[in-house]
């Protein structure tokens, strides 16, 4: 018999019960709830009159409505009605049902997918859900992680437990040592851009590989947030040590003796060597430029020194058409190269690139430089308050500061634009986040996702630029 | 649940790959904290020419004349065809719960983001997959025949059109069985409490890290 994927483990250590007709009743030892998604959960429990089943088992923050400038006044002051209205609801179910809610003026608020690494709320081994389909991040750490819709939310809470199917197993194979300049956000983009927005649905991700191995447990957590954008609702990558020694000392972590046992166990959390994958894909990491989206899905990306592709030499009509209409949206001419591309804004922060490692990556570009004149604003927003204390620490806010960038209190912010934090109708915006959607960052917004270096050196040259030339300099 | 057994109902084409959540119900719509009342927002982007606020009364909105759902012939459409990975994007339930306020009460396409599909089974919502062929053979069917209607019958998982041809589709036997009886996950999971405790039990043993660990 085939060895077991980490994938296979994860789901046979949490199968509560096995139906007849294929679907499971599976464990879930960790819930994230924020704002957005949560009220009407809440509000179903209450109707049917009944209780969490587990207290300790969820832990909120609000994070998509906050605003990111100055906090003092507190949740009456977010000036949208609406917006207040719903983190006033996160705090008052919280209270109700007394679950750990970090409110928005604490100094451990952030963007979910942050703060629960950062807590050791998330551990490797563990099953995590949230209102949110980042939440594929916290497979970076062994951990069986995916986003689930408010019905579920309200299920989670009720019961512990979700009804689920198992899904394919994927291993998506980086070998090779990636260049200089070449960060995880390009990997993950690349390997979008090669599979496509839907060649992981149906299916777990692994990520594997001597590249990914390389990678700081930040840099796979950039990769395994952006597994959804792949299609893949759940992104993975095995226990090694780095992991192992990210999770040391952190508040929710286990203690003491219970410490030595959790280490044994997480040490099991790799996909056996004679495990059997159902699709297997495999990439070079030297194929791996800096990378850039030009369009209105995320595979619609190429490397900073390509061209925007011609809808006239696509032969499928579904994609030629797909190619024309983002061309137009995006107010980009076939064949025009991407680095005369230019920008009005820069946004750096989200969860896919708001941790410590992506405020030094950006900062180390900007520093002793300006942002370009040109630009209406270049933004950087941290994803946690502890993330923004420690670069505080460092000294990267003067770096910011002095550069021409501003530097924001902890939240989603310019990611989806629920706050204040938004584009104009036509402006482009080199964004570190994770969707170039339509509208995504704003009415009539267009969004280039990219990396916190290459949205710094875009922010230095107001247009897209490699990197890697800037670090020559 | 609403029950789902039998539905006939305009198809309403929309010819695009990739429609992702934030196209179905963009973001500033997100803040309200109601399942309801989300169907004039549905498509708002495509729908109107303006940039739409939440609360807004939008029956004096300029409309796009171009969108499919504005065209008088699809008015009154319950049927929603589409193409590839429809649904990508966000886990927002609130997608499916603006699909459902406007009337929608199925959508066919080849293929559907996970995460939307599921969302779909927990509001008497049924997203039908077909293949690509019979997807575009559907498509050309609407264009050339105003009014045109298709009945869905999950009883005998088929998609009847009007000329009688029948479309089989794959359903999961569990949601199936969900839809047609209106019955509430919440209620099945609870009936195995035992089970769950019994899990607890012995996880607690194996992995006692994992329990009693959030608190303030």
């Amino acid at each position: 018999m085939a060895g077991k994927t980490l994938y296979d483990k994860l789901w046979d250590a949490h199968l509560v019960r096995q139906n007849e007709d294929g679907s499971a009743l599976i464990y879930i030892d960790r819930q994230i709830l924020h704002e957005v998604t949560s009220p009407q959960a809440f509000e179903g429990l209450r109707l049917a009159g009944r209780k969490p089943w587990r207290i300790d088992a969820n832990l909120a923050t609000p994070d998509h409505n906050v605003p990111t400038t100055a906090r003092a006044g507190g949740v009456d002051q977010i000036v949208d009605p609406v917006s207040r209205i719903q983190v006033k609801t996160l705090d008052s179910n919280c209270d109700d049902f007394g679950i750990v809610e970090f409110k928005m003026n604490d100094l451990r608020q952030g963007i979910v997918h942050v703060v629960g690494p950062e807590q050791g709320m998330t551990l490797p081994g563990s099953t995590v859900v949230c209102g949110d389909s980042h939440t594929s991040t916290h497979g970076a750490f062994g951990a069986l992680a995916h986003g689930i819709g408010t019905s579920e939310v309200e299920h989670v809470l009720a019961t512990q437990c979700l009804i689920a199917k198992k899904m394919k197993n994927m291993l998506v194979r980086v070998d090779g040592q990636l260049g200089a300049g070449v960060t995880a956000k390009d990997v993950v983009l690349h390997i979008i851009g090669v599979i496509g927005t839907a060649g992981g649905t149906g299916c777990a991700m692994e990520f594997g590989g001597s590249a990914i191995q390389s990678l700081s447990v930040e840099g796979r957590m950039t990769i395994c947030n952006m597994s959804i954008e792949a299609g893949a609702r759940v992104g993975m990558v095995a226990v090694d040590d780095k992991t192992i020694e990210y999770f040391r000392g952190r508040p929710f972590s286990p203690k003491g003796e219970q410490w030595d046992r959790a280490v044994e166990a997480w040490k099991d959390l790799v996909s056996d060597a004679d495990a059997e994958f159902d699709h297997v894909v495999e990439i070079r990491a030297e194929d791996i430029k800096p990378q850039v989206t030009w369009g209105t899905s995320p595979e619609m990306v190429l490397p900073v020194d390509a061209n925007v592709p011609n809808p006239e030499a696509e032969a499928d009509a579904v994609k030629a058409d797909g190619i024309r209409r983002a061309l137009k949206y995006m107010g980009l001419s076939a064949d025009q190269k991407i680095t005369d591309i230019q920008l009005d804004r820069v946004f750096i922060g989200s969860c896919t690139n708001s941790r410590i490692e992506d405020l030094r990556a950006a900062a180390e570009v900007v520093k002793g430089r300006k942002v370009a004149a040109t630009l209406k604003q270049a933004l950087v927003v941290p994803g946690s308050g502890l993330v923004k204390e420690q670069a505080e620490k460092e000294g990267l806010d003067k770096i910011f500061i002095e550069a021409g960038l501003e530097w924001r209190e902890p939240g989603c912010s310019m990611c989806l634009a629920m706050n204040p934090d938004k584009l104009g109708q036509g402006e482009h915006c080199a964004s570190t986040s994770n969707r170039n959607f339509e509208g995504r960052q704003g009415f009539g917004g267009r969004t280039h996702l990219v990396s916190p270096a290459m949205a710094a050196a875009a922010a230095v040259a107001g247009h897209f630029v490699d990197v890697r030339e800037l670090m020559n300099q | 649940m609403r029950k789902f057994t039998q539905h006939t109902g305009v198809v309403a084409p929309l010819d695009r790959a990739n429609v992702d959540t934030d196209m179905i119900i963009p973001k500033q719509f997100l803040k309200s904290i109601k399942r309801a009342g989300f169907g004039p927002n549905l498509f708002d982007e495509l729908r109107y020419m303006d940039e739409g606020q939440p609360d807004q009364d939008c029956s004096g909105r300029p409309l796009n004349p171009d969108f499919v759902l504005n065209q008088p012939r699809y008015a009154g459409s319950s049927v929603l065809l589409a193409r590839e990975n429809f649904g990508c994007g966000s886990s927002r339930e609130h997608a499916p719960w603006a699909l459902d306020d406007y009337g929608f009460r199925a959508v066919i396409a080849p293929s559907f983001a996970d995460i939307f599909y599921n969302n779909c089974f927990k509001n008497g919502l049924l997203p039908i997959v077909l293949n690509d062929s019979q997807v575009d053979q559907l498509f050309k069917e609407v264009e050339v025949n105003e009014g045109y209607q298709l009945t869905i019958d999950l009883e005998r998982q088929v998609v009847v059109s009007p000329s009688g041809e029948e479309f089989a589709f794959e359903v999961d036997g569990f949601r199936r069985h969900c839809l047609l009886e209106g019955l509430d996950d919440i209620g099945l999971t609870l009936q195995n409490a035992d089970s769950i405790k019994a899990y607890e039990e012995r996880r607690r043993q194996e992995a006692p890290w994992l329990f009693d660990a959030i608190h303030n």
